[in-house]
């Protein structure tokens, strides 16, 4: 188990170091982002080449200001955004509601996504089930701006339910919805993935046996029939948490939170290198993060599992 | 220069919100309004560190003129500059001036404003260690080149042009002749500073202090901040409320989706996709009015194919091509006006604003625009490509309805696309590389509303946003001329004698004059934008 982990941990330095090499090319490849600085003019050349100095922009982009960049990153210097904010600034102000949003998000996924799947396999075929199945249809392909906007329009103008927009706060309470609205589709796809896995196993041998040894349904269903069909779905959801917090740009747009994709999406428009790689270097280790955890959980669910 | 991109759907001035005014008043308890009322308004994150000489676009200018008091002001409704701080700006040639500062103004931390907080605001905005965007405001004066030399390290540190006389008296040296210098003081970048703001650079950037009716009580950078009015502001413009609360909004949408809900008092920026609701939404809490800002579309001159003889026949053709009335009225809801000049309604024609200056060459007229671009040897290439940055401003819907209007007015399904670039950052990027194949987008707001500022940076010889590098001597004379002109009338009218050989020469092809339009809740009352599309904040009433 200790030697899986750390050849796992291993094997990310390679893709880490990869994946921001390649989003550093791609930032920059966009051109000079000091161009867009100087609104409808060109900045002045003197000021121009201040700044590009400055930000480290006057060297080559590979090696020079990939290597420096990297040499600050572990240092813990992600670099200054152009606004005069160090991006560990805006990091420590943006990260906090969107992983708030994500785990809001993850729970409706766990907590709705899991019991309704359960529920309709174990019902296979009855009107629950199809119920399930049409709503959930419905769910996947509404696209989310859709489903944001409306119940924004809803629940926040016309009935005052909720207040359209996440204040600067954005305390669980009022990221309620907003998750909701984010974990929509995934959701449906969790219910649909228990449910398939779980009306497969309820036909397996083990199953049989369980129920043949005479233990309650009760201690069939979750011990027996659940654990087995758990594994495809905690696969999805694992990989689902980092998928959520880089792609809550529309969701976090619509109920103006101000986390992690308003940061990348401004850093975008601007092309502030420092901020879009930053962000997504964070991003890029949460995924593996996830990753390796969901991994790591595979041997709780299923004993047959053994990583040596 | 404000970054027009942003000003999408910002912008505007004047009088007729005025008329408006009356709707808001409701429940308030003594008609007046509540002196205490906080109102929230929707904001933007500013690109830059809210210096004063640092920014250059609408969300962090908002904040400065809350915060900040100039020697000169604009007139909310005219546009004209006033004295604010200055007790007199004197000058017998136009190029030597004497500044004399009130006496009586502080700042909110209770430091005096006296000559040294002009100039050494002045001198940091100058030079070029402190990387300032708007440095290039200061270039009229004396010393500018040793201070921000054009490449290398600055030899000076002050700007020799600049004397403090005594406390409340400085001079002004120019290294030209400019009559309407005065006239530009109302600019944030000539803004005072207190002295925290070289001692302690970090809090004050944190938490800015200055001089104007607000003082800023809390800052949270990229979500908020709360400004409070300030009792002990010395001015005769002082707040009508008790505070404004700047909420930074991610999508205007949803700033417009609050304001119906109640959850916000005013927003600046009405989305493009909500004109057509506005007024039934908001009934007569809605201003639409002229701002400073001039969209056009400029040729590169770099490139033969345009600027050959006769190509001056294949612009004014294209121009002619445009139906400029059909696309501000269903594209923009009359958001816009068809341009028929090159500088801006809001300068009033005392201030050289002249409609129908450019005459036929605006006016709608297929068969005239064929002609002419035939006589002048056709479209270069058989097809024009207008270059146009698509993440902002709508800016796709109405390129493409130019070349509509340009395809069906020359009978040609080819002849003119859109090319869209990705970012505004890119498009400026391509601009700077004169790698422009044809005409591109060109948005101006203006600095201070001169018509100086509508003509020389754009079409001067080599100026800051003569971005298609046209350049023609009549012209370049007739500015220089104006420039030195002591009498505020010949210069203007000389401006416009500049602005004739623009015309006839279609330097840019001009398309409409852009208005500012805001949205307002039932709370408020005497909300009206000024000519920079920045709410008068001041005159608002709450309650």
């Amino acid at each position: 188990m200790g030697r899986y982990v750390v050849r796992r941990l291993l094997q990310m330095i390679p893709v880490f170091i990869g994946s921001t090499l390649l989003i550093f090319l791609m930032v920059n490849v966009m051109g000079d982002p000091i161009a867009g600085l100087c609104g409808e003019r060109a900045c002045d050349p003197a000021t121009a080449a201040q700044l590009e100095k400055e930000f480290g922009l006057d060297k080559p982009v590979f090696p020079q200001q990939y290597l420096t960049y990297m040499g600050h990153l572990f240092t813990g210097d992600f670099g200054t955004a152009f606004n005069g904010q160090p991006v560990t600034e805006l990091m420590a102000s943006a990260f906090p509601p969107t992983i708030r949003l994500t785990i809001v998000a993850i729970l409706f996924e766990i907590v709705i996504g899991i019991t309704l799947g359960v529920f309709s396999g174990l019902r296979r075929g009855r009107p629950l089930d199809t119920g399930v199945l049409l709503g959930t249809l419905v769910v996947i392909s509404v696209p989310t701006f859709v489903t944001g906007l409306l119940l924004q329009l809803l629940l926040g103008v016309q009935w005052h339910w909720i207040q359209p927009s996440v204040s600067p706060d954005a305390t669980f309470s009022e990221l309620i919805v907003p998750g909701l609205v984010l974990a929509a589709v995934s959701l449906a796809y969790v219910t649909r993935l228990t449910r398939t896995s779980v009306a497969e196993n309820k036909r397996s041998d083990y199953v049989r046996t369980a129920v043949a040894k005479g233990l309650p349904r009760r201690r069939v269903v979750t011990r027996h029939l659940l654990r087995n069909s758990l594994i495809p779905v905690v696969t999805f959801i694992g990989a689902d948490i980092g998928a959520l917090m880089g792609g809550a740009i529309l969701t976090e747009r619509i109920f103006n939170i101000h986390g992690v994709g308003y940061q990348l999406y401004q850093g975008i428009l601007r092309q502030n290198t420092q901020t879009v790689v930053g962000f997504v270097t964070i991003l890029v280790l949460v995924f593996l993060i996830a990753n390796l955890l969901v991994d790591l959980l595979y041997a709780v669910l299923d004993p047959r599992i053994r990583y040596v | 220069m404000r970054g027009a991109r942003n000003a999408g759907w910002a912008a505007g001035a004047v009088a007729v919100a005025l008329a408006a005014a009356a709707c808001g008043g409701g429940g308030g308890s003594s008609g007046g309004g509540n002196a205490a009322g906080v109102l929230s308004s929707s904001w933007g994150d500013p690109q830059n560190p809210l210096e004063p000489a640092n920014t250059n676009e609408v969300q962090g200018g908002k904040v400065l003129d809350m915060v900040f008091r100039g020697l000169k002001r604009y007139d909310p409704k005219t546009g004209q500059a006033k004295d604010m701080l200055a007790e007199s700006i004197d000058t017998k040639d136009s190029q030597n001036f004497t500044v004399k500062v009130k006496d009586g103004w502080t700042f909110s931390n209770g430091e005096k404003v006296t000559a040294k907080s002009f100039v050494d605001a002045w001198t940091y905005g100058a030079s070029l260690k402190n990387n300032q965007k708007n440095a290039y405001f200061f270039g009229y004066i004396e010393g500018y080149g040793k201070v921000h030399p054009d490449s290398g390290s600055q030899s000076a540190d002050t700007l020799s042009g600049l004397k403090v006389v005594d406390d409340h008296t400085f001079t002004v040296k120019l290294n030209q002749k400019f009559s309407s210098f005065p006239d530009t003081l109302g600019y944030a970048a000539f803004d005072p500073l207190p002295r925290t703001f070289f001692t302690d650079h970090a809090a004050w950037l944190s938490k800015p202090v200055g001089n104007g009716p607000y003082a800023i009580e809390s800052y949270t950078k990229g979500s908020q901040m709360s400004l409070k009015k300030w009792d002990g502001y010395p001015g005769a413009d002082k707040a009508q409320n008790g505070g404004v609360t700047l909420k930074v909004y991610t999508d205007n949408n949803t700033a417009y989706t609050d304001l119906m809900a109640g959850n916000l008092d005013l927003v600046d920026d009405v989305p493009a996709a909500q004109l057509k609701n506005v007024k039934s939404d908001l009934g007569g809490r809605y201003i639409n009015t002229p701002a400073g800002i001039i969209q056009t579309l400029a040729f590169p001159y770099y490139d033969p194919a345009w600027n050959k003889a006769g190509s001056e026949k294949v612009r004014t053709g294209l121009s002619m091509a445009i139906d400029r009335k059909q696309i501000t009225d269903t594209i923009f809801q009359k958001t816009r006006t068809p341009a028929t000049d090159w500088t801006s309604p809001v300068l009033g024609t005392a201030g050289g604003f002249q409609d129908g200056l450019c005459g036929k060459a605006c006016d709608y007229d297929p068969t005239g625009a064929k002609k002419l671009i035939q006589e002048g040897g056709g479209l270069p290439g058989g097809q024009v490509k207008i270059t146009y940055n698509a993440d902002t401003g709508s800016h796709k819907e109405w390129i493409d309805a130019v070349c509509n209007s340009v395809n069906n007015a020359l009978g040609n399904e080819k002849a003119c696309v859109g090319n869209p670039v990705g970012t505004f950052a890119d498009f400026r990027n391509q601009i700077g590389q004169h790698k422009m194949s044809g005409p591109f987008r060109a948005g101006w707001q203006m600095d201070y509303p001169l018509i100086q500022n509508f003509l020389q940076p754009l079409y001067y010889t080599n100026a800051s946003s003569n971005d298609g590098k046209w350049s023609n001597k009549d012209f370049d004379q007739l500015v220089d001329q104006a420039n030195a002109e002591t009498d505020t009338a010949k210069a203007i009218s000389t401006f416009q004698k500049a602005e004739a050989v623009v015309r006839d020469n279609m330097a840019a092809i001009p398309l409409w004059y852009q208005n500012g339009s805001a949205g307002y809740s039932q709370r408020l009352s005497n909300v009206a934008l000024n000519p920079f599309s920045v709410p008068v904040y001041n005159e608002i009433k709450v309650g």
